[in-house]
């Protein structure tokens, strides 16, 4: 079973390196915490990306399994963040990080 | 076929991970993030990677967004929230970072393209290889990613408790 004979892996590249410049421009531009972690998200998509058409093109399972490193890591990153975001929600009220600068004082 | 296909997911992926990233509620935001992931999953699946898929549907699509939902529901934002990300998404911010992330676009095109590669994204792996190369020579990073998750319940668990917030006044 031959799947994927016929995508060419430059377009693969450079749809996760889109995705990537996507998730940049949202952490850059968005000031509410929520979005930028969504955007992490989709730059770690965009990475993962890149890895299973590594592993596609050689054939070899190891991209498969930083795949799944990732969605290790991703779930971990997901779960303490969310718990920052809890905590910033608590005490300023808010979710602009701008509000999170008491090490300026 | 395949070709046509991978197309129209990327095509897909990239419209509503746009979408998700302008959003100004935070619900609709996630349910565009997962018709993004949802398409990637398809894209995995062209590739050739069909355990890879469907580990994207279930941890991303089906826990890592639900757990976002979740605190966003608690979080209880309103519509007061709406106009807030309105007032900070002023068009003159957008201005900068797009054009660092255009120029990073840039040269990034500029070195995938001098490689001058034009292969195709290779064959099929079946989940067996994927185990057993996983529980093989990757075994020490599968136990540091035990250990990882486990620091991140613990993180999660501190920084979700409650005395956190009172023990500040």
């Amino acid at each position: 079973m031959d799947t994927a004979m016929t995508i060419p892996i430059d377009l693969v590249l450079l749809l996760a390196l889109a995705l990537f410049v996507i998730g940049l421009f949202g952490v850059l531009t968005r000031r509410n915490i929520i979005f930028i972690l969504i955007s992490l998200e989709v730059m770690m998509n965009a990475s993962a990306l890149a890895f299973i058409a590594a592993g596609a093109r050689w054939g070899q399972p190891d991209g498969q399994i930083m795949f799944m490193f990732i969605l290790a890591i991703a779930a971990a990153e997901v779960a303490v963040a969310l718990g920052l975001v809890i905590q910033l929600a608590r005490r300023f009220n808010t979710l602009d990080i701008d509000a999170a600068s008491e090490l300026n004082d | 076929m395949e070709y046509i296909l991978f197309l129209i997911a990327a095509a897909t992926t990239i419209a509503s991970s746009i979408l998700a990233l302008t959003r100004l509620n935070a619900s609709h935001a996630l349910i565009y993030l997962v018709v993004t992931l949802l398409s990637l999953a398809v894209i995995f699946f062209l590739l050739g990677a069909p355990f890879a898929a469907a580990l994207q549907i279930v941890v991303y699509a089906g826990a890592i967004v639900v757990l976002f939902l979740f605190v966003v529901m608690m979080l209880n934002l309103g519509r007061s929230s709406v106009e807030r990300e309105r007032r900070w998404l002023q068009p003159r911010m957008w201005y900068g970072p797009a054009l660092l992330s255009a120029v990073l676009f840039a040269i990034l095109c500029v070195t995938i393209y001098n490689t001058g590669s034009h292969d195709t994204a290779g064959t099929m792996v079946s989940p067996k290889e994927v185990g057993i190369a996983l529980f093989g020579p990757y075994l020490i990073a599968v136990e540091l990613a035990g250990v990882l998750l486990l620091a991140g319940l613990v993180g999660a668990y501190h920084l979700g408790r409650r005395y956190l917030a009172d023990r500040r006044e």
